[in-house]
């Protein structure tokens, strides 16, 4: 995308007033997406977006500017804005000699989504909208989406790291409205992989459109949900976001580092019911959140955050690493080359525990059983956090029953970690997810086994 | 006075003249650049300075759509864009509604958009204005720390050309400032961190009022320490303006034209019905210069107009872009949405608020024997379904017992459904204010709504 030679020199122009760290992150991305609704194909989209973003550290001060211009004079340009905004006088000039890192590509794409005619794509769309349609005369609306992309990207620094990544991503998407005597319910189901178009071959997406068309279906006969403190279990693979917001951003070394988490200053203790370990994983291949490297150029790693309920780490990127003085953790990630880098998750996720996922339920007299969780949202100082359960069964008698309207669970991070007292030996990775933090949204991915909060709060009006 | 014309026009007019017969094209060109300045204990933490810009194609031939948009003006991109629109063309579904919008004759009502005092405003000033407001913030209470000050503004033009007749441009420039506080109590296992935010918004820094965003970041961090979790019941909720704000954007999801047509709106056969309470008058109007997401032009380019929605409960109509009207049997009220060069129309309100009430928030909690003062909701993307209509968020405030504020409660939820909560609405406040999204606030009482605690 760009040479070594001018990256050195642009590199080289952004310190020259004396900042002691510059970064340039190179992107080139491009971009398909078709959406189908109302049973018409209503438009394939192509996107391009090229640009560069540079960054320029002076002591405790970020400087940062971006361009679409990756020409020597575009990139020297948006340099010398970041080196002025970080500006601390004095200067001198280095010389940056940067070292290519060798490749680390988790993931083998097979089928290059780009190499794949556009027929073929849409007509997923119309196999998902059929298959939704067709289960049910309650389906009365179908919309399904489909995307791809493929990014090169390309970080240098003056640390002398030079590497360049390609990521490629295939998304599925589909909804179905189900209309009956109590009104409209819906259903949603999607899959995302960092894989190419292979993955068609053995995902079943009419499945997927059949999913979502039972989920609307089954909550026509949906009662109000109850409201209070009970127990409640969740499906493997479903809950991930639970611990992505009951947790994981808790861990952002950025919120640490600010006080502004519940878990500040508490590794070496006990933070969660010694069932749980929590691992942030940046490599499993094809999984939405996996990368080579981050997007600081630092390698993606397998990081272990909490161990039989132990705080073993936090997640680092470049700025708070070096804050205090450690290795970087693979997890600076940013939106776009738009946009600075700051510290978030990859695929986080619970591994397996002891318990038989039935024992769970037969177990638990009277609860909530949750199968499908929509979005979550989390304040790390407070610990309270809620998500979204848009499939959702009472639990009576140690037996699921009756389906649930939707509605927010919400609960307290560290209290409900404590809380958590079975844990399956199910595990399954769950949908693809976009984590969205300081008006940022990057892909993620989670995953957890069945397990059994004792008390959460469920916030229907029952 | 003469309208702006940015010189993007030109661009999009190129790509329109490239039109051949039988098919129509949109090309909606824009450029626009922002500052954003974030201290942290008295340091300048980052500043972004930044400049982007693009353009986004759309083709329609025999009722079929193609849709393509790049990051960058260059020429040969622009080629791409173009050739890649039309590529697309092929794959679409024939749609006999697909089709631009063509002009309708009204009248745009200019707005002022554009503040030079703000396009000329030093960098320095900008960096002191995030500054005095971590100081403000920070000293507005012992127990408040700042978590960061952020000061940040944006300009942008755009223009919009089709072979339809629509030729419009314009530019507009904002600015705000904001803080994130934390508020600490207690120590050990009993140490409680609880988190608040206040903002100024502006045409220019000139019009911020930094003493108040700070007073309110403090107050709403400090307001919530020693907050317990309730007894779930069935309580009256006041909702502060900023979360009346929230709620009513929630509503204008079902008073959306697509959603009409598409048949996911849940007041989609309603039109004409009582669907609210009698006190509820609920109108967009993107041409009261009050508002903050004011404009003259809609993402279609369309004059931008006032629309009544519903009137005394009564369901008068739905908002549509041009799209959406034409399925509908109706015209358009100027409501496309476009969120950048990167996407084709959608529908949506410009600028909604109720119609306000007459007496003040402590007037209205006088009122009330047993509620909830709603001071923040948590996870209304996760917990709402404007389709079904089902609703539930996280929320936190303070409880009202015999018309007086009480203790602070959090980790609850509120809960009904739209439908409902539309029909039960009390009182609206005479507290008006815009803020800095689609809706005003102001308070707003609604009744036998589900708390659920403990």
């Amino acid at each position: 995308m760009i040479e070594r030679d001018v990256l050195q020199r642009v590199l080289a122009g952004a310190v020259s007033t004396g900042a002691e760290f510059a970064e340039v992150y190179a992107e080139d991305k491009r971009s398909t997406s078709a959406g189908l609704d109302d049973g018409k194909v209503e438009q394939v989209s192509s996107g391009r977006d090229r640009g560069a973003g540079i960054r320029v550290v002076a002591g405790e001060t970020t400087g940062f500017a971006y361009t679409s211009d990756l020409s020597e004079s575009g990139l020297a340009t948006a340099a010398t804005a970041a080196a002025a905004a970080a500006s601390q006088g004095g200067g001198g000039v280095r010389t940056i000699a940067l070292t290519s890192s060798p490749p680390h590509r988790p993931n083998t794409i097979e089928r290059d989504p780009d190499s794949v005619a556009k027929a073929a794509k849409v007509e997923l769309l119309e196999r998902m909208n059929e298959a939704a349609r067709s289960y049910g005369s309650e389906i009365v609306q179908v919309s399904a989406g489909y995307g791809d992309s493929r990014k090169q990207v390309l970080v240098a620094n003056t640390d002398g790291v030079l590497t360049d990544d390609e990521i490629v991503r295939t998304l599925l998407r589909v909804s179905a409205v189900a209309d009956g005597d109590t009104g409209m319910q819906t259903g949603y189901q999607s899959m995302g992989h960092t894989v190419g178009f292979e993955i068609f071959d053995t995902v079943d997406v009419e499945e997927l459109a059949r999913e979502a068309a039972r989920q609307a279906i089954t909550k026509l006969r949906a009662r109000p949900s109850p409201s209070g403190a009970m127990p409640v279990v969740i499906k493997h693979g479903t809950g991930g976001v639970l611990f992505h917001e009951a947790c994981g951003h808790g861990l952002e070394a950025d919120h640490i580092q600010k006080g502004a988490s519940v878990y500040a200053g508490k590794v070496g203790q006990q933070v969660a019911s010694p069932l749980v370990t929590l691992v942030d994983d940046g490599t499993m291949p094809g999984e939405w959140g996996t990368l080579g490297f981050d997007d600081e150029g630092h390698i993606t790693q397998r990081n272990v955050l909490i161990e039989d309920g132990i705080l073993t780490d936090y997640m680092w990127d470049y700025l708070r690493a070096r804050k205090d003085d450690r290795p970087q953790s693979g997890n600076g990630r940013r939106q776009s080359y738009q946009h600075l880098p700051m510290v978030r998750m990859t695929n986080t996720f619970v591994l397996d525990g002891p318990d038989d996922p039935d024992d769970i339920i037969s177990s638990t007299p009277n609860g909530v059983y949750v199968a499908k969780l929509g979005g979550g949202s989390v304040n790390t100082a407070s610990g309270d956090f809620v998500f979204g359960m848009t499939e959702a069964y009472l639990i009576e008698n140690g037996e699921i029953t009756e389906p649930l309207r939707d509605g927010n669970l919400i609960g307290n991070g560290p209290k409900v970690l404590a809380d958590i007292d079975m844990l399956a030996n199910d595990f399954a990775m769950g949908s693809p997810g976009t984590c969205g933090k300081d008006g940022q949204g990057v892909p993620v991915g989670d995953g957890q086994p069945t397990l059994r909060v004792k008390s959460l709060t469920v916030g229907g009006t029952a | 006075m003469t309208r702006f014309e940015s010189e993007l026009q030109a661009v999009a007019d190129r790509v329109v003249d490239q039109a051949k017969s039988g098919e129509q094209i949109e090309a909606y060109v824009a450029r626009g650049g922002e500052t954003e300045v974030r201290v942290y204990q008295g340091d300048v933490e980052h500043f972004v300075a930044a400049q982007s810009e693009g353009i986004g194609i759309r083709v329609i031939r025999d009722g079929r759509t193609g849709f393509a948009y790049a990051g960058t003006l260059d020429e040969d991109a622009i080629r791409e864009v173009l050739a890649e629109a039309r590529d697309n063309v092929q794959f679409g579904t024939v749609d006999e509604w697909a089709a631009l919008a063509e002009p309708d004759g009204v009248a745009v009502t200019e707005q002022t958009l554009w503040n030079d005092e703000l396009a000329d405003y030093p960098t320095d000033r900008k960096i002191d204005l995030a500054k005095e407001l971590e100081k403000l913030a920070s000293g507005a209470d012992p127990r408040v720390r700042v978590d960061d000050s952020n000061y940040a503004d944006a300009h942008g033009e755009s223009a919009v050309a089709s072979t339809t007749g629509i030729r419009m441009s314009g530019r507009e420039n904002g600015c705000y400032v904001s803080v994130s506080t934390l508020a600490d109590e207690g120590e050990g296992d009993d140490a409680e961190t609880q988190t608040g935010f206040g903002f100024s918004v502006g045409r220019s820094p000139n019009e911020f009022d930094l003493d108040r965003a700070a007073r309110e970041a403090a107050d709403r961090a400090t307001r919530l320490l020693g907050a317990t979790q309730p007894p779930s019941r069935r309580v009256t909720v006041v909702l502060d303006p900023f979360v009346t704000a929230q709620f009513i954007g929630v509503i204008s999801s079902t008073l959306n034209g697509e959603a009409v047509v598409k048949g996911r709106s849940l007041f989609r056969d309603r039109l004409g019905e009582t669907v609210a309470a009698s006190s509820v008058t609920l109108v967009d109007d993107p041409t009261n210069p009050k508002a903050y997401t004011a404009t003259d032009v809609d993402g279609e380019g369309l004059a931008g107009r006032r629309n009544v929605l519903i009137q005394q409960g009564v369901l008068q109509q739905f908002v549509h872009n041009s799209y959406s009207a034409r399925r509908a049997g109706t015209v358009s009220t100027g409501n496309a949405t476009r969120g950048g060069f990167a996407g084709t129309p959608g529908v949506g309100c410009l600028a909604l608020s109720l119609e306000p009430g007459t007496r003040s928030q402590d007037e209205l909690i006088a009122d009330v024997d047993d509620g909830l003062l709603v001071q923040q909701m948590q996870g209304l993307h996760s917990g709402v379904n404007p389709i079904s209509g089902d609703f539930s968020t996280g929320a936190a405030g303070l409880l009202i017992t015999n018309g007086a504020v009480g203790a602070p409660v959090r980790e609850i939820t509120i809960a009904s459904t739209l439908q409902k909560m539309l029909l039960d609405v009390v009182e609206i406040g005479g507290d008006i204010e815009w803020l800095p999204m689609r809706s005003a606030g102001m308070s707003l009482v609604i009744r036998d709504v589900t708390m659920s605690g403990t």
